[in-house]
């Protein structure tokens, strides 16, 4: 089974994203009270490892298993929609509690209204592509 | 052997969790893929024929087959720590933040998510459950506005040192400002 090694990634990421409590609604209202630098630490050491690690794969021209160079696709130029679409998630994401990841982390550990804010989510994003031309991007 | 298991049960430092999750992002490229949660939101309403209508849906999903596995192991990992890795204690957040959200009728936490919210008797109020679909329905519309989630441009596109990542990372603070400061005390 090909896909088995990203069930095993999606389990650690499941495991490390509950053990550290970064899927508590608690922890994400610290983050926007800034009153702990819990959130701040996981992301600012997975950004600065991740800069690194960007670069030195650039840099080595590295490949993946399957032997094709790791390529880095630059994202569409914009500000609109990214500060729109990011002010619209981040204000989901201070009253929920929860990014998509999140979400479905906390449905395992037993949260299972989570379920509820998710299928909202994938109404969401149905409802982004029904009215997608019509907004400035 | 007793100190490994309470590693295993106490809640792990942010730093861990920090490494952990870059080191998933860089799994992933070696596995050929990205790391972007909410691609599956969009992969799901064409999974279930949203694209006979909507153009944004119609897309070969099935090529995003290994992202949804990568979701059911997320539910798994889950599952794991609210069994057998779980601790009983209450998440450990600051006094100051406690303090703050008494003061909007939270009381303290006693797992990870409040009580007013979240328990199966709140959700299915009317109140609590207007308010978490209205988030999902924020988190979802906007982080495909958006392009990418916490995972897309936060952690893989801050990585990458793009502009627009930074942009919607800007945006995401920006609304969760506002709904903490500006919205929360008018909601709660």
């Amino acid at each position: 089974m090909k896909l088995i090694k990203f069930l095993i990634a999606g389990i650690i990421f499941g495991i490390v994203m509950a053990k550290s409590e970064a899927i508590s609604w608690f922890r994400i209202q610290e983050m926007f009270r800034f009153q702990a630098f819990h959130m701040y630490g996981i992301i600012g050491v997975a950004v600065v490892l991740g800069v690194i690690g960007v670069y030195l794969i650039k840099k080595f021209k590295l490949r993946d298993i399957s032997g094709n160079p790791i390529v880095f696709y630059p994202k569409d130029k914009s500000i609109i929609r990214y500060l729109i679409g990011g002010s619209i998630f981040g204000m989901g994401w201070a009253l929920s509690g929860a990014c998509p990841g999140p979400m479905v982390v906390n449905i395992g550990y037993g949260y299972l209204s989570m379920v509820i804010v998710f299928a909202f989510a994938v109404v969401g994003t149905y409802l982004y592509g029904v009215i997608r031309n019509h907004l400035p991007h | 052997m007793i100190q490994m298991s309470e590693f295993f049960t106490q809640s792990w430092p942010w730093w861990f969790s920090g490494l952990i999750i870059s080191s998933i992002m860089f799994l992933l490229l070696f596995f050929g893929q990205s790391f972007g949660f909410s691609s599956n939101l969009r992969t799901i309403c064409a999974a279930a024929g949203a694209g006979k209508t909507v153009g944004f849906f119609n897309f070969n999903w099935k090529s995003q087959m290994w992202n949804i596995v990568f979701l059911t192991g997320a539910i798994m990992g889950g599952f794991i720590s609210g069994t057998v890795l779980k601790n009983d204690n209450p998440v450990e957040i600051s006094e100051a933040t406690k303090q703050d959200l008494a003061e909007l009728g939270f009381s303290e936490p006693k797992g990870m998510q409040p009580e007013e919210l979240f328990s199966l008797e709140s959700a299915f109020g009317l109140k609590s459950f207007i308010l978490l679909a209205l988030g999902g329905l924020m988190v979802g519309f906007g982080s495909r506005y958006a392009g990418g989630c916490t995972s897309g441009h936060a952690i893989s596109g801050l990585s990458d040192l793009q502009w627009p990542s930074l942009i919607a990372v800007i945006g995401f603070f920006a609304g969760g400002l506002i709904m903490t400061h500006l919205l929360f005390p008018i909601i709660f």
